[in-house]
């Protein structure tokens, strides 16, 4: 197979495992092209995309502009904060007259879940999502799965257990699709009030008890808890939630088995993992963040090959 | 469809060895010279051409890489089918070497093209010299013109050349095939 049965990256749960195969044998050559003297090619030299962030990032959008860049497409980037959104615009407004400027491709991030796949339906342009609130972060998953399969082979038959707060993750629920795809057995772990009700129904389990989830996994992507998406208290204190669900070198070197380590970013050291676990040679953080300007080079440039 | 053969595999082996003399001539112990074999099909005769150095001349200090154009390809989102890429294996720097380019057709000109800028992203090269086991005369869309060649072919349109390799198809003979359509496949 050599094109993407879908013309936008909305979720995971869009694709066939036949196209994350795909973009992670593109990704391997565009790791190769930007460990070179000169990390770029002109291949998207015709084509200009817009970065629209409704919501904060650093690296999902720096890593996004840098693969445009390194693929030589024209880039314009936009936040909310400094927009007319505040004006009152609506979002396919904004989009629209973005588009008039003959924009191509759009990335977004934005925290309404559907919000990609609602653009996708009314706009003439190749969608990128980068974020729907707790609905999916598509690139985000597929990064971890090829960072996974670099430093064990393959996902394949793999154990992971997502630890955290996933019931305000897209990562975590686009990384259970990824993985569950790829053929990988999936666990979550963390606080009930951090658990979504019926997850089960998504094939994953859930084990409360961080030790006994790590003992039976071979990685695990610790979760950052997001306090800005928090209303209420789901936990008594960050005390509390870094004895019971934190990752420190003790623990990690006292299981039976040596496991990967994962965390999406931005780490809250010492909440979810201590530094010497971040920074330790079963961690693969900064891998996942190379692989992430790989993997969103793959994902555009295939994405940008059904352009006609 | 026919094919009818342009080189069968007699021909073929003294025609690598004419381009592995022709090659010493020039580059003697190949010190400040690197071989570049453009994938995918150009990969077959570099190896060839490499190991015939090493085996029947004895020399050992080649630097040799293979490198892929797809991303450097004048022809993204205009074809019917979606390129497909292949590994590209340099490992080493070109800045002032001198790299011999090595493919199995010339045909329009604009793979060599691509790779002419490919290869900038590995250094600045003090020259670049082609070598192709088939020259495809007035089909040039560019001017490029071979260093070194096997055989020139006068070929129309709808004639394309397919190159056979033993390690691949199971035998080395160069055909020319005439087709009703005109998709060439060596561009």
């Amino acid at each position: 197979m050599s094109e993407l049965t879908v013309n936008h990256l909305l979720g995971i749960k869009y694709l066939q495992p036949e196209d994350i195969q795909l973009i992670f044998e593109t990704a391997d050559h565009f790791k190769e092209v930007i460990n070179r003297p000169i990390k770029k090619v002109p291949s998207l030299r015709d084509i200009t995309i817009a970065n629209i962030f409704f919501e904060n990032s650093t690296r999902t959008k720096l890593s996004f502009e840098l693969a445009q860049k390194r693929l030589s497409a024209d880039v314009i980037s936009f936040s909310a904060a400094q927009s007319s959104v505040k004006k009152g615009e609506t979002l396919i407004d904004t989009v629209n007259n973005i588009l008039a400027m003959k924009v191509d491709m759009v990335v977004m991030r934005h925290a309404n879940p559907g919000a990609a796949y609602f653009l996708s339906k009314n706009v003439k342009a190749s969608i990128i999502n980068a974020g729907d609130g707790a609905h999916e972060h598509p690139t985000q998953a597929l990064l971890d799965s090829y960072s996974i399969r670099e430093r064990l082979g393959e996902v394949g038959g793999k154990k992971v257990v997502i630890v955290g707060d996933i019931l305000h993750s897209r990562v975590a629920l686009s990384n259970i699709f990824a993985l569950q795809m790829q053929g990988a057995e999936v666990k979550v772990c963390g606080p009930k009030t951090l658990i979504p009700k019926h997850i089960e129904s998504l094939g994953v389990s859930v084990e409360p008890n961080l030790r006994k989830a790590l003992e039976w996994c071979d990685v695990a992507n610790m979760l950052r808890v997001q306090n800005e998406r928090m209303d209420v208290n789901y936990f008594p204190s960050t005390r509390e939630y870094a004895q019971q669900y934190g990752v420190d070198k003790a623990l990690l070197d006292s299981l039976s088995k040596e496991i990967v380590i994962m965390h999406p970013g931005p780490i809250n050291r010492g909440v979810e993992i201590t530094s010497d676990v971040a920074d330790s040679k079963q961690s693969v953080i900064l891998e996942q963040v190379e692989n992430g300007v790989a993997i969103r080079m793959a994902v555009i440039y295939l994405l940008a090959s059904k352009i006609k | 469809m026919s094919q009818k053969v342009l080189l069968t595999s007699k021909e073929v082996n003294i025609i690598l060895h004419r381009l592995a003399c022709q090659l010493i001539e020039k580059h003697l112990d190949f010190t400040d010279t690197i071989i570049i074999g453009l994938q995918p099909r150009g990969s077959f005769l570099a190896k060839r051409i490499v190991k015939l150095l090493q085996e029947e001349y004895n020399i050992n200090t080649i630097q040799f890489g293979l490198l892929d154009i797809t991303f450097f390809r004048d022809d993204f989102r205009r074809g019917e089918k979606p390129l497909e890429a292949n590994k590209t294996e340099i490992d080493f720097i070109v800045e002032d070497k001198k790299v011999i380019f090595i493919d199995d057709v010339l045909y329009t000109g604009r793979s060599i093209r691509s790779a002419l800028t490919a290869i900038q992203s590995f250094g600045r090269p003090s020259e670049i010299e082609l070598l192709v086991l088939i020259d495809r005369r007035f089909s040039r869309h560019l001017p490029i013109q071979p260093d070194y060649r096997g055989r020139q072919v006068d070929a129309i349109n709808n004639e394309k050349v397919k190159v056979c390799w033993t390690e691949n198809e199971g035998e080395d003979t160069v055909y020319l095939v005439t087709t009703n359509t005109q998709t060439p496949e060596n561009v």
